[in-house]
Order: structure tokens, then C-alpha cells, then sequence
């Protein structure tokens, strides 16, 4: 095809010059436009990066006598490290194959209106702060979960998450990670609906059509259709629960050990609500421990979002994207 | 396998709209019957509703027999997914599972419902299928890949093979070939000259030429104008419908004078 479209009948040109596309304005500012907004999110990143590294190297280099525990950065940062991802990951644990089997009654088992209300609903969760589920987490849910930490304790105290004894108030890790989930429900339900719906009706009546039951059907297509988008949407959620700091500062009762021990009073902080803690109080080094600490998280959530894209290449060929 | 088909007095419905009216026809065993017709005349309509595959869509429904072997698929107590083991079907575009290599494609059928075979049973039914769907010599050295991979007419080939894989009584085609160039066309039909051996074939096509090569007998259909349902025109030997058709309008339609 040419694209000389529109072109007077130019005279002949004397040397053989590299000819020109056309270039229409439109395509010229949304190029800027699109090109300025990639290289925005890249230089916003950059300079969070570098502010949390230069913040963070007073602490790095500092005399042991001076970090808050007068000790050491790393053994100050490994517990909180430790609870952050172990409350993110009983929080992903619980709510992804809630937020999958939510996804799947919406769109193909739940009759069309009620499939509409319950949307709303799953969407409207999303919309409540954060703080309501922290004050929900401690007034409603830690005082009920006592009876259950002691149930735990009592039938499967042989596993270490049970280990106990269990906390009197409720202020467990436990906790912690159900208010996590029910935080990031919405979104990862969001995102598996959306990609549950657009299994190509082709292949399910493929799979139909073959004798497949309605399940069946969903296990052959619709599920490793969706495969990625639900990664995708756990990885979300894995993330927003890794920086949640409202509810699990408001919940969360802690002390300065590594411990699987779901069920008891002595629990790793987290990252987040550490320094939404601390920061007020915090001076010099210690703000320096703080933002180190904070540096830390961004690497775990960069860690935790390559692996997800890595896992979601790993079999690109068979996505169905083609 | 390969058993006939009695449809009787069979009037199809999306929700209040007739869409075909009054059907009544016999299908032989081992052969091929084309349905051919304008478009929206319902052909496809009671194509999938000899599966009932038409009741996929929400308020879809049908009345009135249709016999398989004796046993009425509208009958209160028969499972639609049983029927659909036995009433294979091809669709008009390819469409293999994007997330299954070629093997699994083909062993897609054999694993469902709780049936557990041994995996030398499955490999041996997977290459006699792909053997049976005259593609085996061009996929055998990568079974592994994605079925996606193949050409447009490798993977309705492949299909084809998903299809007689689990051993159905007949084999339903819902217009195999409109998305296929010419020399694709030409396997699958000789494919399907050679499964009319072992299988009941029933055929929607809107390529004549097609019609008059595979089909044994051929049902001309029409309508009296949108909105208004499909019917049975006519039915008989493709080659009498072909050269000597009874009713005016089907020989209207076949010499293309309209639809």
C-alpha cells in the first residue's frame, strides 16, 4: 500500500532521497502524550527509589548504638519484613479462592440481576477506607476470634501457625490477615470477573458440546483462560495488603520476634503500621531506620510483582491470547 | 455407533420467537445429510438442537421428538450432557483449547465425567482419532505444542478429532468449512466422505457445490421473510433435490436466482 495519500503529484526529484511518511498532528501529540506518560511512571519510580535509598543510608552506615533497637538495621528490619509478608500471604491465601469462586457464581452461575447486585456489593467493599476495617478488626472480629484461637490451639496446636497460647484480646496476626482479605476481595474479584467473562463463548461450547457438565466446562476453559488475569488480580491484592498500615497498626498486637504463631499475643509488625507508628515519635537515625525499613517494602513488592509476571509468562504461548 | 435420527413435529423457540416451525425428518445412519438454505432460515438453529447444544442460550428452548436409537432426546429424564457425548459437533471457526497442547485437545473429551483411563489407552485413542481426522502425519512429532499453533485448517481438523475422539453415534457440522481456504476445504471434505463409514453426519452448509459433493441427502430449508420462522422445504437424494427438485423454490435457491 502507499502513503502518499493526499499528495500533489510531486515533480521528479533529482537525487533518490529517503522518502517521508506523512505525519498528521493527531498522531504526533498522542505519540508525546503516551510516550510522556510511560516515561512519567519510570521517573516517578526512579525518584521514589532514590528517595528512600538516600534516606535510608544515614541508617545503613550508622553506629549500632544509634538504631532503635541498638542493635542492628537488619536484625531491626527482619521481623517486620517477616510479619508484613506473612499477614499480606494469609490474606491472599484466604480471600483468592473466595474472590475466584465469587467471580465464577457472577458470571456463570448466578441469574443476571441478582449477578448485577452482587457486583455492586463486591464493589462497594472496595470503596470503604481502610480505617473501617481496622476499627471493624478490633471491636468485632478480634473479640470473636478468641474462641476460635483457642479451638485452633486445642485441634491443630501440633501445627506451628497454632501453636499458642492464644492471645485473650484477639489482637493476632490472624486477625490481621482476615481483615487483609476481606480488604482486597473486591479487587481481586474485580479482576477475575472481568477476565472470567470474556472466555470466548466458542471455546465453551467447545468444551459443552463435548459432554463436558457445567463445571467441567469452567475447568476446561474458563479457568485456565482466566488463569493470568486472577494472578494478576492476587498479585494486586498481594500488594495492597503488603502496604496496608491503618488497620493493621489499629489491630495488630506486637513485639520484636519471628514467629509463625497466628493465634498469639507475641506477633512481628509490619512494615507499614511500624512506621505509621513510630514515625511521631522518631528522630534522627531513627527516621533513617524508618525510611530503610520503608525501602525494604519496596523491594518486596517489586520482588513479589516480577515473579508474578514471570509465572504468568512461563506458559504465554497457551494463554489463549492469540 | 452410527444410528439415525428421527425428528418429529419439532418447533424451536429463542424465548416467544418461533424460529423453526413444524420440522419433521428422517437422517440415515451412515451417511451425509446437508442442510443448505438462505441465511437465518434455521439451519443451524435445529442443527444444535439435535444435540441440544441450541438450549445453551439463555430461553432457548424446543418442542416436539427427536429420536435416536428409540430414545426421545427431549425426554424428561435424559441428560443433556449425555447426549452431547453421543451427538459430537464441529463448529463453523476452529476452536481448539488456546490452553491445551494438540494431545490434550484431542484427550480433552476422554477425560470428563469422572472416566479414568489409562494413559497408554488415552495415547492410543488420541492417535487413532488424529489418524481418522487425516492429520496425525502432520502433528505427530508435536503433540506437544499448542493446538492455536496449527493452520485454520489443521486446527478444524483437530477439532474433528476432538469430536470422533470420544466415539459419538453422529457427528453434527455446523458450516466446517466457511472459515477455511479451498485446499483445507477439500481435506476436511474428503475427511468427511471418509467418516460417513462409521458415522451418522449431519452437514449445514451455504456452499452448493459442497452440499452436492459430501451429502447423500440433502433438506432444503426456508423462510417467508424476517421474523417469520424456518421450515423444511424439501427433503430427498441430494442428487434428485440437485436435478429434478419438487418445489419451485428450491431450485430457485440452488441455481442461485435468490438467497
Amino acid at each position: 500500500m502507499s502513503v502518499d495519500v493526499g499528495l500533489p503529484p510531486a515533480p521528479p526529484p533529482a537525487p533518490p532521497k529517503a522518502q517521508k511518511a506523512v505525519v498528521r498532528p493527531g498522531d504526533r501529540i498522542f505519540f508525546g502524550a503516551s510516550v510522556g506518560a510511560g516515561i512519567t511512571i519510570l521517573i516517578v519510580l526512579a525518584g521514589v527509589a532514590l528517595f528512600l535509598f538516600i534516606e535510608a543510608w544515614p541508617a545503613i552506615t550508622a553506629d549500632s548504638s544509634e538504631l532503635p533497637n541498638q542493635e542492628s538495621l537488619v536484625k531491626y528490619i527482619a521481623p517486620l519484613a517477616f510479619g508484613t509478608v506473612l499477614g499480606a500471604t494469609i490474606a491472599v491465601i484466604i480471600a483468592a479462592p473466595m474472590a475466584i469462586a465469587i467471580a465464577l457464581y457472577i458470571t456463570h452461575y448466578a441469574p443476571p440481576r441478582l449477578a448485577g447486585v452482587l457486583g455492586l456489593a463486591i464493589d462497594l467493599l472496595a470503596a470503604v477506607p481502610s480505617i473501617v476495617y481496622g476499627l471493624w478488626g478490633i471491636f468485632v472480629l478480634a473479640p470473636h476470634s478468641v474462641a476460635l484461637s483457642r479451638w485452633l490451639e486445642g485441634n491443630l496446636g501440633f501445627l506451628p501457625f497454632f501453636d499458642g497460647p492464644p492471645s485473650a484480646t484477639g489482637r493476632t496476626m490472624l486477625v490481621v490477615g482476615i481483615v487483609l482479605a476481606v480488604m482486597i476481595l473486591p479487587v481481586i474479584t474485580a479482576v477475575s470477573r472481568e477476565v472470567f467473562k470474556q472466555t470466548p463463548q466458542l471455546h465453551q461450547e467447545a468444551a459443552l458440546a463435548l459432554g463436558a457438565t457445567r463445571w467441567e466446562m469452567i475447568r476446561m476453559t474458563v479457568l485456565p483462560f482466566g488463569r493470568s488475569g486472577v494472578i494478576s488480580g492476587a498479585m494486586l491484592g498481594l500488594g495492597r495488603a503488603l502496604g496496608e498500615t491503618m488497620a493493621v497498626a489499629i489491630v495488630l498486637s506486637t513485639a520484636d520476634v519471628v514467629s509463625f504463631d497466628l493465634i498469639s499475643s507475641q506477633n512481628s509488625g509490619t512494615i507499614a503500621a511500624n512506621i505509621a507508628l513510630d514515625f511521631p515519635e522518631s528522630s534522627g537515625v531513627k527516621v533513617n531506620a524508618l525510611i530503610a525499613s520503608g525501602l525494604v517494602l519496596f523491594a518486596i513488592t517489586l520482588a513479589v510483582n516480577m515473579v508474578a509476571r514471570a509465572i504468568i509468562n512461563r506458559r504465554r504461548e497457551f494463554s489463549g491470547a492469540n | 455407533m452410527a444410528k439415525r435420527i428421527d425428528v418429529d413435529q419439532l418447533n424451536i423457540y429463542y424465548k416467544d420467537f418461533l424460529a423453526v416451525e413444524d420440522v419433521s425428518m428422517n437422517i440415515e445412519a451412515r451417511s451425509v445429510t446437508a442442510f443448505i438454505g438462505p441465511s437465518g432460515c434455521g439451519k443451524s438453529t435445529l442443527l444444535r438442537s439435535l444435540n441440544r447444544m441450541h438450549e445453551v442460550i439463555p430461553g432457548a428452548r424446543v418442542e416436539g421428538k427427536v429420536v435416536i436409537d428409540g430414545q426421545d432426546l427431549y425426554a424428561p429424564n435424559v441428560d443433556p450432557v449425555g447426549v452431547r457425548r453421543s451427538v459430537g459437533m464441529v463448529f463453523q471457526k476452529p476452536n481448539p483449547f488456546p490452553t491445551m497442547s494438540i494431545r490434550e485437545n484431542v484427550a480433552a473429551g476422554l477425560k470428563l465425567n469422572g472416566t479414568k483411563l489409562r494413559k497408554a489407552t488415552i495415547d492410543e485413542l488420541v492417535e487413532r482419532s488424529l489418524v481418522g481426522a487425516n492429520l496425525w502425519n502432520e502433528v505427530k512429532d508435536r503433540l506437544d505444542k499448542p493446538g492455536a499453533g496449527l493452520s485454520g485448517g489443521q486446527q478444524q481438523r483437530l477439532c474433528i478429532a476432538r469430536a470422533i475422539a470420544v466415539q459419538p453415534d453422529v457427528l453434527l457440522m455446523d458450516e466446517p468449512c466457511s472459515a477455511l481456504d479451498p485446499i483445507s476445504t477439500l481435506a476436511v471434505e474428503e475427511l468427511i466422505s471418509e467418516l460417513r463409514q462409521n458415522y451418522t453426519i449431519v452437514i449445514v452448509t451455504h456452499n452448493m457445490q459442497q452440499a452436492a459433493r459430501v451429502s447423500d441427502r440433502c433438506a432444503f430449508f426456508n423462510i417467508a421473510g424476517t421474523g417469520k420462522p424456518g421450515k423444511l422445504i424439501e427433503m430427498g437424494p441430494t442428487q434428485k433435490i440437485f436435478s429434478t427438485p419438487s418445489v419451485k423454490a428450491t431450485e430457485d435457491y440452488i441455481s442461485g436466482r435468490f438467497g
